[in-house]
């Protein structure tokens, strides 16, 4: 059956129509909350009274965010966090990966399976399930430490002290899995020859791990970085829901992005919040320039 | 939220291209819409609250059988939040919408909200019927009304009467003075070995309320001026720390699981809030403890007021429905049958002095073991003053939070921590 002319697509516009499904999100959902939010950052807002009660302001909003205690230490907690929950990830994940490589033949991909399964569960369930978990009084956490090593119970999630472990640790077994993944996928494109050849060298395992393997991953290593950096400067999901969306005990859970969220939905300050995610913006930019310097494979090396 | 009541109004103008098509899609969608009434009213309103209105729409139903009250409910947090967004884009503005008075504050300032002053709607005439300080509430800087006060929480003091006996202490006890308080909090912990309050920051929030004169505000002065490095808190915090050095309180995050079983197991020996805690108590905290509890003026005199619920019409919704809004605002807070069966379905403390005159006011309540206690609620709703709110109200209570938590789990100064809140705060009072 062939269509009416009318209804038949011309090649000449098949190509933007077929893209426009997405360019049409993309424009809606990322492109214009961009702007709007970069227009935010000038303007003083009284959400409340409507959108006729924006008012230019200039650079105000970032001269306050820099003057502003919490967004420091909200940054300061971000970062914290990045590095307790993200290192261990790596330091982990790859040694993990290198076992799993060489140890699992066939049960390969259902160990890793089960590694994989927390990054796809939902964040909030997770979050919901580790707050039960890490329940004072009466938290499977506390009643395991208490069994083994006859600890006190622990104030996991009212105290300052104890809640940014807490969290690390959540994020830290979340992710582990997605990176082992990774690793793994960077080691089996490695040839096996290269380890043929080294064990008929004589190269102990942990040799050949130091200098095969290792130096084969970097380019995933680079990459797994570079994500851990983004994803762990952008942490909300979990300290959000943990604290209630609150910050937990003397703020110490609540990272730039739960601050952003609460400058504008709490705080009613719209302006300063998108004034705080654009330097947001720049740091996470700049840590990732960082990364790249240190892990980007340099011209004539492998 | 259902789109069929901005379609349905289309149908009653005069046809434009737009009701045209609604009435084409109408067509369309004509089985399942058949029976629904000519109109909808919106009440956008949070849990306890949502369940009033739905007892009321019987009521509604009786005087407008054209118009169909439709209640929207959301969670406590996720309704403001959904408010906040409503009203900044003036998109699905609901007709009604329920604030809990310290969202009423906040949302007083950006102007989104109805001047209920206006000839309209002229809440002017009816500010004798309601209690003078949740009336005072609404009222903003600019003299503009923006919400009808429907049910308020004056401050009371719960306590567990067995433990206190056990402890060879009275009511009297604990309400000469804070200080008492705490006294008769270590003689119960060495007694029963109970705390004496759950969270010690809901000390420290009752304390700040308490002895603000009309119109002065918790954290900030009508001229922005910072008020948190100030006796009022020093006191407050000197308390707090009293409570957590002798460790009386319980560390337990409010409405947390834990702070809950604390209460089931008999634990917590005291509790301090606005007195539809009772009702939170009662009817899921701690069901089991019914009979164990009475209600005590708070120590010290303190006069507070401590939560409390408003109906406000948004300034931008649908202005064929603001006569009816107000119609059902005028039901909600000004006919006592009404303001009773909240209070008899729900513990909402009537905002209506005509209510709080009914016999049932003087009432025993079983929970209580038979005590009147609305007859002590009452007498502290006639004793409040009304705090100005500031906009910067909410990041002020997290700053000084926060700072408790330095003192109480660090040993941070207390001069130093309230300097900090004060320097946190300066930089944002004017913004």
């Amino acid at each position: 059956m062939r269509l009416p002319a009318f209804l038949r697509l011309s090649p000449r516009w098949a190509p933007y129509v077929f893209i426009s499904p997405f360019l049409l999100l993309f424009a809606v959902f990322s492109l214009f909350p961009l702007c709007f939010s970069l227009y935010l950052a000038f303007q003083s807002w009284e959400p409340t009274g409507g959108l006729r009660a924006m008012e230019f302001v200039g650079m105000s909003n970032f001269t306050f965010a820099i003057k502003d205690g919490w967004f420091w230490m909200s940054l300061r907690n971000t970062l914290w966090l990045a590095l307790a929950s993200g290192v261990p990830q790596h330091l982990v994940a790859i040694p993990l990966a290198a076992f799993i490589h060489t140890s699992f033949m066939r049960l390969r991909d259902g160990v890793m399976a089960i590694y994989f399964l927390p990054y796809i569960t939902s964040t909030v369930a997770i979050a919901i399930m580790f707050r039960s978990l890490f329940s004072q009084d009466y938290g499977m956490i506390n009643a395991a430490l208490a069994g083994l090593f006859g600890m006190a119970h622990t104030d996991w999630l009212t105290n300052a002290q104890h809640i940014k472990p807490a969290i690390a640790f959540i994020v830290f077994w979340r992710y582990v899995g997605f990176n082992t993944v990774l690793y793994l996928a960077a080691m089996q494109t490695i040839p096996g020859d290269l380890y043929e050849a080294a064990t008929l060298d004589g190269a102990s395992r942990w040799k050949q791990f130091l200098h095969i393997t290792l130096p084969s991953i970097k380019p995933m290593i680079f990459f797994g970085v570079t994500l851990s950096v983004i994803g762990g400067l952008q942490l909300f999901e979990e300290p959000f829901i943990l604290t209630g969306g609150k910050g937990g005990p003397q703020q110490a859970a609540m990272t730039s992005a739960v601050y952003l969220f609460r400058e504008a939905f709490d705080f009613n300050d719209f302006g300063g919040a998108s004034a705080m995610s654009w330097l947001l913006f720049v740091v996470v930019a700049l840590l990732t320039w960082i990364t790249n310097l240190a892990f980007r494979p340099r011209k004539g090396r492998a | 939220m259902s789109s069929s009541p901005d379609f349905l109004h289309g149908l009653r103008t005069s046809p434009t291209r737009r009701t045209l098509l609604a009435a084409g899609l109408g067509v369309a969608l004509a089985p399942s819409l058949r029976a629904a009434p000519a109109r909808t009213l919106t009440v956008a309103a949070f849990p306890l609250v949502d369940q009033i209105l739905r007892d009321a729409a019987p009521s509604w139903a009786r005087r407008h059988p054209d118009v169909a009250l439709d209640v929207v409910t959301r969670q406590y947090d996720d309704h403001h939040t959904a408010m906040t967004t409503a009203l900044s884009t003036s998109v699905y503005l609901p007709d009604v919408m329920a604030l809990e008075s310290s969202f009423v504050g906040k949302f007083s300032l950006g102007g989104g909200l109805s001047d209920l002053l206006q000839p309209r709607y002229d809440i002017g005439r009816y500010r004798d019927r309601y209690v003078a300080y949740a009336y005072d509430q609404a009222v903003n800087r600019r003299g503009q009304v923006v919400a009808a006060p429907t049910d308020i929480g004056p401050g009371t003091l719960l306590y567990r009467k067995d433990m206190l006996e056990r402890a060879g202490l009275a009511e009297a006890d604990l309400q000469p003075s804070w200080d008492a308080y705490v006294d008769a909090g270590m003689k119960i912990r060495k007694a029963t070995g109970a705390n004496l309050i759950g969270n010690v920051k809901t000390l420290k929030d009752l304390m700040i309320r308490s002895g603000l004169e009309k119109g002065q505000g918790i954290y900030f002065d009508s001229d922005s001026n910072v008020l948190v490095d100030t006796p009022r808190f020093h006191r407050a915090f000197e308390i707090a720390l009293r409570v957590r050095r002798n460790r009386l309180d319980g560390h337990l995050d409010t409405w947390s699981n834990e702070w809950a079983e604390a209460f089931r197991r008999g634990q917590t020996a005291t509790e301090l809030g606005g007195s539809w805690m009772v009702g939170q108590l009662a009817n899921w905290v701690a069901p089991t403890t019914a009979g164990l509890w009475r209600a005590a003026q708070l120590p010290e005199s303190s006069w507070v007021s401590y939560g409390g619920t408003y109906y406000a019409i948004p300034r931008d919704s649908d202005p064929a429905n603001k006569a009816l809004a107000w119609e059902l605002i005028e039901m909600m807070t000004l006919d006592p049958a009404r303001q009773l069966a909240a209070l008899k379905t729900q513990d909402a403390f009537p905002a209506l002095l005509a209510a709080q005159d009914d016999p049932f006011i003087g009432e025993p309540q079983a929970f209580l073991g038979g005590q009147r206690a609305r007859l002590v609620w009452r007498e502290a709703a006639r004793r409040i003053a009304a705090t100005a709110v500031h906009k910067q109200s909410n990041f002020a209570e997290d700053a000084v939070n926060a700072e408790l938590d330095y003192v109480l789990d660090d040993g941070k100064d207390i001069r130093q921590a309230l300097a900090d809140a004060a320097s946190l705060l300066e930089l944002r009072a004017k913004r």
